[in-house]
């Protein structure tokens, strides 16, 4: 009874083949162009050289990096002040209403953040609906220049990231054993202190995976840089963008990937290191 | 119902009217018969009319359509072999394979649309339908295996088990036991890539060639020149489009569940 094996050579062939060509190969390729030159004529070329790291300590990309890093912090931070309360409210729901809710916050998750970003324009523009609002309630005399700055952009990327920081505490919420919560409060511990000393670090992996969902795109998230930070605004992912497909210098845009990327990994170390203790590893 | 309630049921609400409220005034705004003005200045479908009649525009619609159907249809088939390979088999590397995925998915699609790029360039590979359509089955497959692997941990492995004590080869109990089981996350991983493909912005700037416009970089050049009537119209039609697509898709993993 061994022509079983077939069926499964065929499907895990099937699957490395595919992640090796389409996951594993363009990485190392990103790799070895980050140490790679590049000249008029040719997009990469040998020397290989360590210059496009060197040229990250270059104050122009420095200032960019750190920009990014700003923005992207504080939309994170942002994200999380605003999305915990209200993952936590939500997963306390019963029947109907929440999975009405879930819904709710689902269809943001999954519908175009181009879109998204470009609605926001009407709100927040000079004549748009927010400084109308205002200007009637007696707020504000004078209409608020948001858009085209700094801070255009972070209202942007809180917009389109908020979903992703909510729906991952929501799941670890989801999962958290109550009974320790009500253990914590029968041993005297005052809702402060349960909420501090608990429920917070129980839901530090579902806190710390929406971070990483959140901080990565929104140094990368170019469009909302464009669409509602004008030209003063630039986020890695402008830059890297540039790199590519403006000024052609593929060696040093593949250099900022592997920043980005070593981000990332620094930040799911992190996660890691959150979830130990918690054997399942289940990620997915 | 006490203040806490109250209190809480208005923080759900203060951050429902922020997701919302962009998009009611965006659809508003489509059917608003004037160019410029933020007033109401009376109902039109002189938009939609405009829309209708931009035969580039349908082009580039009808270009995502073929690639969403193609990329979605590749995407499900890789993915739910992945899926139940990782259910089914132990084999080297399932681990590292695991983590692959999940690196997948939290990786910025910047570097993944960079890396792309590089490769189809070397490889000597023109830009255009099929440098797209790889790259969008490409980052919907992590989707699709996270959501048939979902489904299959909820299943009772005994059922695969008696098939193939029954003497069912894999191939028999793949096509004829874990397929029908599996639809209603075959079809929310269908349509989540499909949606996927429909709105992504990043990745298709990187390695989209310049015969073969889609609709959601040409939103993106349009948008970039300011806001206009058509463009909210465009975007209100798109955005209810996968709307539907995103609540189907979640009825169906729902679904007995």
């Amino acid at each position: 009874m061994k022509p079983d094996r077939q069926f499964q050579t065929f499907s895990l062939s099937a699957v490395w083949a595919w992640m090796f060509l389409f996951a594993l190969l363009p990485f190392c390729l990103v790799l070895t162009a980050s140490f790679l030159s590049h000249d008029a004529s040719n997009l990469l070329r040998t020397p290989f050289t360590l210059e496009n790291y060197r040229q990250l300590y270059n104050p122009i990309y420095l200032r960019v990096l750190k920009n990014s890093v700003f923005i992207a912090g504080l939309a994170t931070l942002i994200c999380l002040l605003l999305g915990y309360p209200f993952a936590y409210i939500v997963t306390r729901l019963k029947g109907t209403w929440k999975s009405i809710c879930l819904m709710l916050v689902i269809v943001p998750f999954w519908t175009s953040s181009l879109i998204r970003s470009y609605a926001l324009i009407a709100i927040i523009k000079g004549k748009g609906v927010l400084n109308t609002l205002l200007i009637a309630l007696g707020v504000i005399h004078e209409p608020l220049s948001i858009l085209f700055t700094n801070t255009a952009v972070i209202i942007g990327l809180v917009y389109n990231l908020l979903p992703f920081m909510i729906l991952p505490i929501m799941t670890n919420i989801e999962r958290l054993d109550y009974r320790l919560v009500d253990a914590a409060r029968d041993l005297g511990a005052n809702r402060y202190i349960t909420f501090r000393r608990v429920i917070i670090p129980l839901s530090m992996p579902g806190i710390i995976a929406g971070c990483i969902l959140v901080f990565l795109p929104a140094m990368t998230l170019f469009y909302i840089s464009d669409i509602l930070g004008g030209a003063k605004s630039i986020l890695a992912g402008n830059l890297i963008q540039n790199k590519f497909l403006i000024a052609e210098n593929w060696p040093m845009g593949a250099a900022l990937s592997i920043v980005l990327t070593l981000m990332l990994v620094a930040l799911i170390l992190i996660y890691l290191w959150s979830m130990r203790g918690n054997k399942k590893g289940d990620w997915l | 119902m006490s203040s806490k309630a109250v209190s809480r049921a208005s923080y759900l609400s203060a951050i429902y009217l922020f997701f919302y409220i962009p998009i009611i005034v965006l659809i508003v705004y489509s059917f608003n018969d004037t160019q410029y003005s933020l007033v109401w200045q009376g109902f039109t479908w002189h938009w939609y009319n405009d829309l209708f009649h931009d035969s580039d525009l349908w082009i580039a619609a009808l270009h995502s359509l073929i690639l969403g159907v193609t990329a979605a249809t590749l995407a499900t088939a890789i993915g739910t072999l992945t899926a139940v390979s990782l259910y089914r088999y132990h084999f080297a590397g399932r681990k590292a394979l695991y983590g692959l995925i999940f690196i997948l998915i939290l990786s910025p699609e910047i570097v993944t649309g960079a890396s792309l790029l590089i490769m189809y360039t070397l490889l000597h590979m023109p830009l255009g339908f099929i440098t797209l359509l790889l790259s969008h089955t490409s980052f919907c497959v992590p989707f699709v295996i996270v959501t048939v692997y979902g489904r299959l941990v909820s299943f009772d492995n005994n059922i695969f088990e008696a098939a193939k004590d029954l003497g069912a080869s894999d191939a028999a109990i793949f096509r004829r036991i874990m397929i029908p089981m599996l639809w209603p996350a075959l079809a929310a991983g269908w349509l989540m890539s499909f949606t996927l493909s429909l709105d992504d912005v990043i990745i298709s700037y990187f390695v989209a060639g310049p015969e073969y416009d889609i609709l959601p970089l040409r939103i993106y050049s349009m948008v970039r020149s300011g806001v206009k009537p058509e463009i909210n119209a465009l975007c209100s039609v798109l955005f209810c489009v996968t709307m539907t697509l995103v609540v189907l898709s979640q009825l169906a993993l729902k679904k007995k569940n």
